[in-house]
């Protein structure tokens, strides 16, 4: 079958939501220096995650490079990462 | 290397120790005060871009969060400094609060040592090591090698026994 001349029409997808309104979150990356077991008890001691979630998280950032450790407001994401580089982590924040 | 003893953590340091966790803190302190330099990479990585796509925003974080990280990460490498014995050797008891500024320090004293070493990702110390012995065992590179492979396994063990 060949594909239809027409161009489609454009219709907005009310799913999506809007760029301003998507939250912030704060990113943790991979570091060749910091030790494993210091990354999770961080993310512990930090967020009050469980040991299998700080786990979790820093298995991925060691693994994926990267990993989401926090999500909400700009401002608290700011506060997140400015924690996260007083204990030595490489944090960065970013729109979801 | 550390070990719990009650609500205390205790380690006791060899001379040698304590006058290489001095200059080690002392040299972070360094790095903060006089010396503070946003174009080294070794501040690049004690104060990362919060926004790596964004010099603005990132700007503009910094004005809000460098001072206060500044004074925390000079004052835990003070606790280092306060805690150690003066010359000699000897104990040190550190609290839990004491504890978890060493921890601090120790971690920055390596992220500032693997910087200027530029240990990587898969970096082998003792291949390291055993290269830059071979290649002349009474350079700088040996010694600072040694030193960051010590705070390495000093860190571990305070850690190990906060968690413990």
């Amino acid at each position: 079958m060949a594909a239809p001349q027409v161009a489609p029409v454009e219709t907005p997808d009310t799913d999506e939501v809007p760029v301003s309104d998507r939250p912030w979150v704060t990113i943790v990356w991979d570091d060749p220096v910091n030790l494993m077991t210091y990354v999770t008890w961080v993310l512990q001691k930090l967020f009050g995650y469980s040991r299998e979630k700080a786990e979790k998280l820093m298995l991925d950032v060691h693994h994926k490079g990267k990993a989401v450790v926090s999500t909400g407001a700009r401002e608290r994401m700011e506060h997140d990462a400015s924690q996260l580089h007083a204990y030595g982590l490489w944090a960065t924040v970013e729109r979801s | 290397m550390f070990r719990r003893q009650g609500d205390r953590y205790v380690a006791t340091f060899a001379v040698d120790e304590v006058r290489v966790l001095r200059k080690v803190a002392a040299e972070v302190v360094g790095l903060l005060t006089d010396g503070f330099d946003h174009t080294d990479p070794v501040v690049g990585r004690l104060f990362p871009d919060a926004y790596p796509d964004d010099p603005a925003g990132t700007a503009e974080f910094r004005r809000y969060t460098e001072g206060d990280l500044k004074t925390a990460k000079i004052d835990q490498a003070g606790a280092v400094l306060a805690a150690l014995p003066d010359s000699a050797g000897g104990e040190v008891r550190l609290d839990a609060e004491a504890a978890e500024a060493w921890l601090r320090a120790l971690n920055d004293a390596r992220l500032a040592m693997g910087v200027r070493l530029e240990i990587k990702d898969g970096t082998d110390l003792g291949e390291e090591l055993d290269e830059a012995v071979a290649e002349d065992p009474t350079s700088s590179r040996v010694f600072q090698l040694s030193v960051y492979a010590y705070l390495g396994y000093l860190q571990e063990s305070l850690l190990n026994a906060l968690i413990d």
